[in-house]
């Protein structure tokens, strides 16, 4: 069976250990062979968050360098900041409403124009999927639902050996019950933009 | 219920690595456990913490988070000798604070199942080095096991306690970040009876290591060296992989990366893998036979070339010539990045699997095709993002009021916490930080040296954890500077663990409350102030005066970290907003402070009320008083 190795980037406090978990708990659901890996410790201190989710045979936790399959960036300059996972075959689904750093803030750094990170990407690759998924996540009704938007969307433009059904499923019954249907239909908003 | 709690066995569930470790534990029927916590370690006591409070009757061990890691050995021994099964978790430089007991409690020995968790961090993801804690078995004389991921990691955590009961040792099992924080399907079986207390039996001849004890002692950990290497032989977790002339020895999460190297290559009939579990004392009649039965050897291990210099010196020793390769003596990588392919293995950084399966294919001459990677030329270049202090927190309010006292000239020795990430600009109040406890030690050093100003930071967990010893060193030798203790109530980087100086009423937790000011009184600093740094004026008035006394000064911040403050004692402020009139765009809010909460829009200073808490520095700091509290509705 073949490997299909997705990373998830996003800044601390967008969910993005959730989404790879959940992604994971429902490849298990699924039968899926399959190993998750993130990096704690920084993640409510606004820096960048990295977490991986590999399907299928293989047993390393990790990604290396030109080896993601999937890009999933939850801010538009972060899918920047990883491009070295992805080759030229890869597909990078990113949101496009920004997030600046401080560093912005403070006069220290520039932050590029969405549009012009978008285009950037399109020119380097060939499978870019990029919409404003913090919109749908404001639709559906919870402002921090944008990680299950991403994850929507993954479902809608790949396909994956874990049936949509399994994903929602584990969505409902693995997130906080107040947020769980405005979760679900976080997903089914990315799912439609991306499908 | 919770997942790790449940009785039977039989199902699969996906579990963090340490979280593993804890099912791994209660399989065994851990009666006892003991901390201190660190990345990457800290979700094994923090999950133990938190099923014992939200499942006071289901559980059945006794947990702490101990002051130090030589406090949580040393109390953790005194258990394991009276005859209780106990588990000791710490991260790898909590084990030099706890190595002193360590290398004796060697000696002594255990009377009941006794594991210590060593959680490495190779590549520095939230250390400060990334020093190999294989050593230490080496040190020590203790068994050592290292699983590849979750699954082996329970497996492996409930076999030490059997292990260490037939030993009658202590046994080491030592992960890494990738092993700690990879989550897989981990199969359970049935949880353990806990055995709960026992009764300590004495035996001064044991356990009272004067030296005629000791010498006995040594002879008694060298024989256990000897059959934990006969154990070790027969050890399922020494497994050999495949066949082929071509040999791989490996550890760890890298084996992992050999293995999904192995069939990248299609080289599963050519290259045979010695996967070592149980890594101390090595299998050493397994490895001749495996070293005599290939033509070649590749040695794959993160860090320092341990199994690498194990396995030329048995080859010396048993009269084996075959070529052994490993990492490239005194080679080192041109830059420090993560996740870079340098093309060989260095003693530097965590492996990957492209990286290892480059090293395989050049050193057994197979062929591969690369992914095609695409050129990064051109590339809009993404702002930085480092991590920083949170909006509202008053780490930020602290380090204002002192940098407008004491400038740039003085010299700020650090500690480590949320807090060393005042090393960032625009702050830049971090000059000298070597390990835990080091600023208030160090200052001293400096001082006395150079007679410049010293002013040093440390936080509270810190500061019990070993700031103590420091500052009762600094009075007693008459030491001048000034120690800001940063007072957040809680251990906040590694996630709000409680320590000694937290009010235990706000938690619930049935522990005893230590404050700070009258125990620092105690230790004989003449001038001791609490301040609340939010009061910019007056935090900025006690602070100079502090300075200004000779000889050792404490300075004692005191206010809730509001991560925490949102969980134990929630209030609701009015968020602040620039009044665009009055701005006259200095923005001494941003240059001095930056706030993540605020932003430069049209040459003025802006608020994201989304962001802000309502802490009110900035308001304090604006020259123009033009950041004023938003209305309240109606």
């Amino acid at each position: 069976m073949s490997t299909q190795r997705i990373v998830f980037v996003g800044v601390g406090g967008q969910g993005n250990l959730l989404a790879s978990n959940l992604l994971g708990q429902a490849a298990l659901a699924a039968g899926q062979h399959v190993v998750v890996s993130e990096i704690h410790g920084m993640a409510q201190r606004g820096g960048v968050v990295e977490s991986a989710v590999i399907l299928g045979d293989a047993t390393s936790p990790i990604v290396s360098n030109g080896e993601a399959d999937v890009l999933v960036s939850f801010e538009p300059v972060e899918a920047l900041r990883l491009l070295n996972k992805v080759n030229k075959d890869s597909l990078v689904i990113t949101n496009t409403r920004p997030l600046p750093p401080f560093t912005v803030a403070i006069g220290a750094a520039s932050y590029p124009a969405p549009e012009e990170s978008v285009a950037f990407l399109k020119k380097k690759l060939d499978k870019v999927i990029a919409f404003d998924g913090q919109s749908l996540a404001e639709e559906a009704k919870n402002p921090l639902s944008l990680n299950m938007v991403m994850l929507g969307a993954l479902f809608g433009a790949v396909d994956l050996p874990i049936d949509v059904k399994t994903m929602k499923k584990i969505i409902r019954t693995q997130t906080k019950k107040r947020f769980a249907a405005a979760n679900v239909l976080a997903f089914d908003l990315g799912y439609k933009a991306a499908a | 219920m919770d997942v790790l709690l449940t009785p039977s066995g039989g199902k699969e569930h996906l579990l963090l690595g340490n979280e593993a470790i804890v099912r791994g534990a209660l399989e065994a029927g851990m009666a006892f456990a003991t901390c201190y916590p660190g990345t990457p370690s800290s979700e094994v006591p923090d999950t133990l913490y938190r099923l014992r409070k939200q499942f006071p009757n289901k559980v059945k061990y006794y947990f702490e988070y101990s002051t130090n890691e030589k406090v949580a050995l040393e109390c953790a021994a005194g258990a394991a000798a009276s005859g209780v099964r106990t588990l000791c978790t710490m991260k790898h430089v909590g084990v030099n604070v706890a190595a002193d007991p360590l290398m004796t409690l060697a000696y002594v020995g255990v009377n009941a199942g006794m594991v210590i968790l060593t959680a490495d961090d190779p590549s520095l993801f939230s250390s400060q080095n990334e020093q190999d804690n294989r050593y230490y078995a080496r040190l020590s004389g203790l068994p050592m096991l290292e699983p590849c991921g979750p699954a082996e990691a329970k497996e492996m955590t409930s076999y030490c306690f059997e292990l260490s009961e037939e030993l009658g040792s202590p046994v080491m099992i030592r992960t890494t970040t990738r092993v700690n924080h990879a989550r897989e399907a981990v199969p359970f079986v049935k949880l353990g009876k806990v055995k709960q207390t026992s009764k300590f039996k004495k035996n001064p001849m044991q356990y009272v290591t004067v030296p005629a004890v000791s010498r006995n002692l040594h002879l008694r950990l060298l024989n256990i060296y000897n059959q934990a290497q006969a154990i070790s032989e027969q050890s399922p977790y020494n497994q050999i992989v495949g066949k082929g002339k071509l040999g791989i020895i490996t550890s760890g999460v890298a084996a992992n990366y050999v293995m999904d190297a192995v069939g990248d290559l299609g080289a599963k009939s050519k290259i045979k893998v010695f996967k070592l579990g149980f890594t101390y004392p090595l299998p050493e009649k397994k490895i001749a036979r495996f070293l005599k039965s290939v033509d070649k050897v590749l040695i794959v291990e993160e860090l320092e070339p341990i199994l690498e210099e194990a396995v030329k010196a048995l080859a010396q020793e048993k009269g084996i010539s075959v070529e052994i390769v490993g990492k490239v003596a005194g080679k080192v990588p041109a830059k420090s990045v993560d996740i870079e392919a340098p093309g060989f293995f260095s003693r530097a950084f965590e492996y990957n699997p492209r990286l290892v399966r480059e090293v395989i294919a050049k050193t057994f001459g197979l062929k591969f095709t690369e992914p095609a990677e695409i050129s990064l030329a051109g590339m809009p270049t993404p702002p930085g993002r480092p991590p920083n202090l949170c909006p509202g927190c008053p780490h930020r309010a602290t380090y204002f009021a002192v940098k407008e006292v004491a400038g740039d000239e003085a010299i700020y020795p650090t500690d480590i916490g949320c807090y060393t990430l005042g090393v960032l600009p625009p702050i830049k109040a971090a000059d000298f930080l070597i390990c835990m406890g080091s600023s208030v030690s160090s200052s001293g050093g400096i001082s006395r040296a150079t007679g410049q100003k010293v002013v040093s930071f440390i936080g509270d967990s810190t500061f019990f954890h070993s700031g103590i010893t420091g500052l009762v060193n600094a009075v007693h030798n008459n030491h001048n500077f000034t120690l800001v203790v940063l007072d957040n109530g809680t251990t906040a980087m590694t996630g709000h663990q409680p320590h000694p100086g937290v009010n235990t009423e706000a938690i619930g937790d049935a522990t005893t409350h230590i404050p700070l000011e009258p125990l620092i009184k105690g230790l004989g600093v003449q001038h001791v102030v609490t301040i609340k740094p939010f009061k910019v004026r007056a935090a900025k008035k006690a602070i100079e005066e502090a300075i200004a006394f000779e000889g050792v000064s404490v300075v004692i911040s005191q206010e809730l970290c509001p991560l925490f403050a949102r969980r134990v004692a929630p209030t609701t402020k009015r968020v602040f907003q620039v009044v665009e009139d009055k701005c006259k765009g200095h923005l001494d809010c941003i240059k001095k402070v930056a706030c993540p909460a605020m932003f430069v829009e049209n040459g003025q200073a802006r608020i994201n009320p989304l962001q802000c808490i309502g802490c009110a520095l900035c308001a304090q700091i604006c020259p123009e008083n033009a950041i004023l509290p938003v209305k309240a509705k109606g």
